[in-house]
């Protein structure tokens, strides 16, 4: 054999052999749980499946939310015999009506929007929740939440997990040095901010919305829950149904207060520069100022604390900590703003209602909390299970009779004004332009039915 | 998945590739067969009809449907006109249709002017190559790169930080101020314009170097002994000689840039009066849930690229005519 004709022979045998290992290497051979080590008297109400039924899900949560959640129904999985499989993709809002109308999708898909909800419910792809769910939905969520699950009377979903809206980051430390005080109102936190610009260190507020292109919505936040405090929760459910216009004067007024914040030079940018810069920071970095004394006050949801560096001491006496943004009257009812997933299926048979049975029961809460990271509104949650100080509380606010818990309405609103038009407003609103001018331009972009 | 599963697929897919090598070699077996009468005919639609198929299904179907959705609302019901009244009744979007004319207008013809200067005056100098290369490179970078590179080109810190954008930073060597270069309408497009540009101006340049090449010497020549100055040889001789090419660039770019999407979207995601219509497509048919409204924007995006497909057609034909 000349050498000529060995290296004909040598190279595809050599690219042959890359490819393979190439290949080979994106198979794992996942190994199955092992049942005799799994306590699994909790799981025995599912029922067990001998033939190994694969249920699909779909969903956005993504990298370690998503490893987390895989966690969660390790123990089910095992026990049941169903092989649930999760795959997450930041395109998932916007690709699942198309994939339910060309039949091609995940038997459950976790939804982070009632209003999404409802457009695949109307779509008629969804199926009804089955007893369980229903069940488990009365006994351990309260009515406000079973609404948001359902679409023209039929229910579909109880809610996953849950986020608490509208908390204001601090440093404990700042506030014990200057003798600053928790806020118990509106008032008292506008003196507080004065107080704080008057001191000429630095400004109060630090504020970012960008977030690429869905830049604004941490502004449509501001806005919701100060439509909550201020007109309350009739009114704010008027808005949101658009039973009231968007420029209604009740709303032009929580612009306005949410204006004499954001759009006011002696108020933002704590650490991050001038107003301009509100639109140009990203949400994950605007809190961090807090950290260099550059800034007193941030608004951004109880998911933030995963946004701080690592080591940071997040406690009431800690670097930072949150209080709720206060309500306009002390002692009043407490209103917040959330949001939550809700997992609708797209296919029937027993081993998918088993998998949303599971998902919708207490056991589930307790096992994805105790991972850490996230809080349910599940009454069954124990708080302690709470992987840090500020989950406990959101889990407290949401576990009390008293609360007054309203969905993030940008999700609640048509997606042309809750992910589009309300997004863009904002931006326009900070850029410059008054506030009559943005409500009616959103006001004008709601779809006429 | 298993190593003994990822074999199977394997096997799968070698098997099925055979069936359909065996299936194409029957096909054209018995063509060669087929009686002599209409032989002709029944070739042309054996090897037309796959392309034909996948240009209906994957073009013509997706058109008719498109139209037909422009006329629809969000729940899929007929609503007339409504979305063509709502495109030209916010001013949002009759800013968006504005900014898209814009594009359009300064784009092509600055692309194709710079790359035009840029061939003629390093033809045949030294190193041509070189420089034909340094220009060339941005054509393959990827538009969401590109317009990653560029967002921290117009970077804005506040001023007495340290500035990471380069055009901020050469405006405080001169003594200015730091400006907030993609927030601030209308200059913000402009800028937008800018990185379209340095992409497509390789492109041009290449295209427009090769046919500058192919102009015959002999008429340079003739010319230059008629004692015409460079620029007359270039505007009379030049010019005239690479016309087709210049139309099949100025289109292309024109059509590149109606189309124009992800720059937009990865720099400004097409806020501060930035948004262009195929990025306005986008984010109302998906991110608002109102695929009448992105279908009306696709269907006037639609006319606008028709009449410059037809005149590259007709260049296109009249120059085939000469020949």
């Amino acid at each position: 054999m000349s050498f000529t004709t060995k290296r004909r022979i040598l190279l595809p045998l050599a690219a042959a052999g890359i490819v393979g290992l190439a290949l080979t290497a994106c198979t794992g051979d996942v190994a199955a749980g092992n049942k005799a080590e799994t306590d699994c008297s909790d799981y025995e109400a599912y029922g067990t499946f001998d033939d190994n039924p694969e249920v699909t899900i779909g969903g956005t949560i993504q990298d370690i939310e998503a490893d987390r959640l895989v966690e969660s129904w390790k123990d089910f999985s095992t026990c049941t015999g169903i092989d649930v499989s999760y795959q997450g993709t930041k395109e998932f809002e916007a690709q699942i009506a198309v994939l339910a109308e060309a039949g091609n999708a995940p038997d459950i898909g976790i939804v982070p929007q009632p209003g999404l909800l409802g457009r695949l419910a109307a779509g008629g792809w969804l199926k009804p929740a089955p007893k369980a769910v229903e069940e488990n939905t009365d006994e351990f969520w309260g009515e406000d939440w079973k609404q948001y699950g359902s679409y023209e009377g039929t229910f579909y979903s109880a809610p996953l997990m849950a986020s608490v809206k509208g908390f204001v980051w601090y440093s404990p430390k700042e506030f014990k040095d200057k003798g600053y005080e928790v806020p118990t109102t509106l008032d008292e936190l506008n003196q507080l901010s004065e107080t704080i610009a008057a001191e000429g260190d630095h400004k109060p507020w630090c504020v970012g919305l960008g977030s690429g292109d869905a830049t604004g919505w941490p502004g449509t936040d501001w806005i919701e829950d100060y439509v909550l405090r201020q007109a309350g929760a009739d009114v704010y459910d008027q808005w949101v149904k658009h039973e009231i216009p968007f420029n209604d004067p009740q709303i032009v007024e929580a612009f306005d207060a949410v204006g004499e914040i954001v759009k006011n030079p002696d108020m933002v940018n704590g650490g991050l520069g001038d107003v301009s810069s509100v639109i140009s920071t990203e949400f994950g970095d605007a809190g961090l100022p807090i950290l260099d004394g550059t800034c007193s006050l941030h608004h951004q949801a109880s998911f933030y604390e995963g946004f701080w560096p690592e080591g940071t001491d997040v406690s009431p006496d800690g670097d930072v900590f949150a209080f709720l943004l206060p309500s306009v009257e002390a002692g009043g009812e407490k209103a917040v703003t959330g949001g939550g997933e809700f997992p609708v299926a797209f296919s029937e048979g027993t081993e998918v209602d088993a998998v949303r049975a599971y998902l919708s029961s207490d056991t589930w809460a307790n096992n994805r909390v105790k991972l850490g990271g996230v809080i349910s509104a599940n009454k069954g949650l124990d708080p302690e299970n709470a992987s840090s100080d500020v989950l406990k509380e959101s889990i407290e606010i949401l576990q009390d009779p008293k609360t007054v818990f309203r969905f993030d309405g940008s999700d609640l609103m048509p997606a042309a004004v809750g992910s589009d038009s309300f997004w863009k407003g904002i931006v326009a609103w900070v850029s410059g332009d008054n506030t009559q001018k943005t409500v009616d331009a959103i006001e004008s972009s709601w779809p006429k039915s | 998945m298993t190593t003994a599963d990822l074999i199977g697929k394997i096997i799968q897919v070698v098997g099925g590739l055979a069936i359909f090598a065996a299936i194409v070699g029957l096909l054209f077996f018995l063509l060669d067969k087929a009686p002599r009468r209409g032989k002709d005919y029944w070739q042309l639609v054996v090897f037309l009809a796959p392309a034909l198929i996948l240009v209906i299904l994957g073009l013509i179907y997706p058109a008719i449907r498109t139209s037909l959705l422009a006329f629809t609302n969000n729940q899929g019901d007929f609503n007339g006109l409504n979305n063509f009244v709502w495109m030209f009744t916010q001013p949002a979007i009759l800013n968006t249709l504005l900014n898209t004319v814009i594009w359009v207008l300064l784009v092509p013809t600055i692309s194709t002017t710079v790359g035009l200067a840029y061939a003629v005056f390093i033809d045949k100098s030294r190193g041509e190559k070189i420089y034909k290369a340094l220009v060339f490179m941005p054509m393959a970078i990827s538009m969401v790169g590109a317009g990653i590179i560029w967002k921290f080109v117009y970077d804005y810190r506040q001023s007495g930080t340290q500035q990471i954008g380069l055009l901020n930073q050469i405006v405080i060597w001169f003594g200015g101020e730091p400006v907030q270069w993609l927030q601030t309408s209308p200059i913000n497009t402009f800028l937008l314009i800018v990185v379209m540009i340095w992409i497509q101006t390789g492109f041009a340049m290449v295209v427009l170097s090769a046919a500058i090449k192919a102009v015959p010497v002999e008429q340079l020549e003739a010319a230059e002994i008629d004692g015409t100055t460079p620029w007359q040889r270039f505007t009379n001789v030049t010019l005239p000689g690479i016309r087709g090419s210049l139309v099949v660039v100025i289109t292309t770019i024109s059509i590149a840039t109606l189309k124009v999407f992800d720059i937009v979207r990865t720099m400004t995601a097409g806020n501060f009066d930035t948004s262009v219509i195929a990025n306005e497509m986008y984010t109302q048919a998906f991110r608002a849930a109102e695929p009448g409204r992105g279908s009306a924007l696709a269907l006037v995006l639609f006319i606008l690229v028709l009449p410059i497909v037809i005149y590259n057609i007709r260049v296109m034909r009249k120059q085939r005519e000469i020949r």
